[in-house]
């Protein structure tokens, strides 16, 4: 990386990093309403576990998986929300006014993901913990989470990027949101792929990657080290972000025709 | 087109056009030139093509025909060069309420590539030169318009541009704001060499300003030179009778028919001509209207304003034309909706 990408990178994700902390608006939904569903959640279910063959006596570790999963949607609005008000106030025309590269503007607006998703990851995993949940995995397995939770978080927020570059409005962004959970209520957050008995909810949740995405943090937290289950989350995490970052890049390129 | 280049360029465009999809064309073929040092004063109404230009001039917008160079470079095919040049402050000042002043400063500089030992120097000493030195670890969604509008020209200044953009800078300031960034402005280009690009919809501020005018309607430069020449294009000056009775205007036109031209009043039940015996007639319109036994309201002498030379060109007063523009494209959409 060129010295002047680096100082351009540095100082969005400064600054991004600085909106975030900033906005405690932001912040706190993205940590109490995943907490708050997870609570709910393992009360009311909790006899699921008597199912033959789920995979733990505790639900509340079954479901701990989600709230990293919820954390994740509510960056796809931050991030996205904080760039269409660049685009609608002009700040970003002001930005492509001065020599700054594409790259930059995106890894540094997703600085803000990164900071944000740390604080969940570690708030949630804090919280499962001392409510009772189990780790499988020891202190290298939270790591482990943490860094997983941390990729899809920004993975997620490539897509809110895109939405943002490509509406240039807040209000479309945070439309995505119940979009995004609806595809998280039909994946395996309630319970194991092998364990629903629904054939079309089946073949839904078994082609919804996030079923794979909670099946990761779920091997950490039930099992232990599972390589083939953190391979296909950490790899389906990576492949969202590529493919959210390069139509982030390129409905950049449409929304700022600098010559 | 001869293109000047290096330190002594300034402006030149040739057959600006720009159109929008499925909207009327905003720019209609512009040409001007704009010469180092001086400052430009863009006038028009809203809606009718200013801040396009800009964002033209600027490289934010590719035109869709003709040429432009900014500080001797093409703004098609040399936008990093132009950007480098220029600095500019866009409609409505673009900042983020949640940064400070300063955060805005160690931005804009580092982004702009200054020196680190640099950065922290040049921007205490713009912020110190728009006033902004007390504030300016305060966030920005506290300051006034004012303070905004300050902040953004020190933003613009960073890389000490040679030619400044200002859009529309002073729209919405109360008038020791405004006043305060006219010197600013008119300061940077006598004691700095910088040449001045602003836009605006306000007389005063085009006619206190600029070095030279171009007034702009529907896309096109109808009138350009100095506030001066233009003025004297115009020549004579106009009286505008409001009687007390509304539905004594017709009778109030036909008395001051014999005295000019007709032209726009300013106010919807007067009349109003431009007087081709100058001033002197004036008396002569006061007793033509007491021998009719009209009453009379109001009874002004307006000498030749930048806003006579706009409704001489365009057949309307610049105040309230940009009503009208909303209106003319509300109705065309509707239109095209139905």
């Amino acid at each position: 990386m060129s010295g002047a990408l680096r100082v351009q990178v540095g100082q969005l994700a400064r600054r991004s990093v600085l909106r975030t902390l900033r906005q405690p608006a932001q912040i706190v939904p993205a940590l109490v309403f995943p907490l708050f569903l997870l609570a709910v959640n393992s009360g009311g279910l909790k006899d699921a576990t008597n199912l033959p063959g789920f995979p733990t006596d505790s639900y509340l570790t079954f479901a701990l998986a989600v709230p990293f999963m919820q954390g994740a949607l509510f960056s796809v609005m931050n991030t996205g929300t904080d760039l269409a008000r660049d685009i609608e106030t002009g700040f970003l025309n002001r930005l492509a006014l001065t020599p700054l590269r594409g790259a930059a503007l995106l890894s540094g607006l997703l600085a803000g993901s990164v900071v944000l998703g740390v604080v969940q990851a570690a708030t949630y995993l804090t919280v499962g913990l001392v409510a009772g949940a189990e780790l499988a995995a020891g202190a290298g397995g939270a790591l482990v989470i943490v860094a997983l939770s941390v990729t899809i978080t920004v993975a997620f927020g490539t897509i809110g990027l895109f939405a943002a570059l490509r509406t240039g409005s807040g209000e479309a962004v945070q439309g995505l949101f119940p979009l995004f959970f609806v595809f998280l209520f039909l994946s395996s957050m309630a319970l194991p792929l092998e364990l629903l008995q629904t054939d079309w909810f089946h073949a839904v949740a078994s082609a919804n990657p996030i079923s794979y995405l909670l099946e990761a943090f779920r091997s950490l937290l039930i099992e232990g080290w599972d390589a083939g289950a953190l391979a296909l989350g950490f790899g389906i995490a990576a492949a969202i972000l590529a493919i959210g970052m390069f139509a982030a890049s390129t409905a950049l390129k449409t929304r700022l025709v600098r010559t | 087109m001869t293109a000047e280049t290096g330190e002594r360029a300034g402006i030149e465009a040739e057959g600006l056009v720009r159109d929008f999809k499925n909207g009327p064309r905003a720019v209609d073929g512009i040409d001007l030139r704009v010469a180092s040092g001086e400052i430009y004063g863009f006038l028009g109404p809203n809606g009718a093509g200013k801040s396009t230009t800009v964002l033209m001039l600027t490289t934010l917008l590719p035109p869709t025909a003709g040429t432009a160079r900014v500080a001797g470079f093409d703004i098609a095919a040399e936008g990093p060069k132009v950007r480098s040049a220029i600095g500019a402050a866009l409609q409505e000042a673009a900042l983020d309420p949640l940064l400070s002043g300063r955060e805005h400063m160690r931005l804009q500089t580092a982004l702009h590539g200054l020196a680190r030992d640099e950065r922290a120097r040049r921007s205490d000493e713009l912020l110190a030169r728009v006033g902004l030195s007390e504030a300016a670890e305060r966030k920005v969604g506290g300051y006034s318009g004012g303070m905004k509008r300050r902040l953004d020209l020190a933003l613009a200044l960073v890389h000490r541009p040679r030619i400044l953009f200002l859009d529309e800078p002073t729209t919405g300031l109360d008038i020791q704001s405004r006043t305060a960034l006219w010197d600013e402005v008119a300061g940077l280009a006598a004691n700095e060499g910088v040449t001045v690009f602003l836009t605006t919809q306000y007389l005063e501020e085009a006619d206190a300003l600029a070095d030279r005018v171009g007034i702009i309607d529907h896309g096109r430069i109808v009138a350009e030179g100095t506030p001066a020449e233009l003025k004297a294009e115009i020549g004579r000056p106009t009286v505008e009778a409001v009687p007390r009775d509304p539905a004594d205007q017709e009778r109030v036109a036909e008395v001051l028919s014999p005295f000019g031209e007709k032209t726009g009043a300013t106010r919807r039940t007067g009349a109003s001509v431009r007087l081709e015996g100058g001033e002197s007639q004036l008396a002569d319109v006061v007793r033509a209207l007491d021998a009719e036994a009209i009453a009379i309201e109001q009874l002004q002498l307006h000498a030749p304003s930048l806003d006579d030379v706009f409704l001489a060109k365009t057949g309307r007063s610049l105040e309230g034309a940009g009503e009208e523009e909303a209106e003319a494209d509300s109705e065309e959409m509707e239109a095209v909706e139905a």
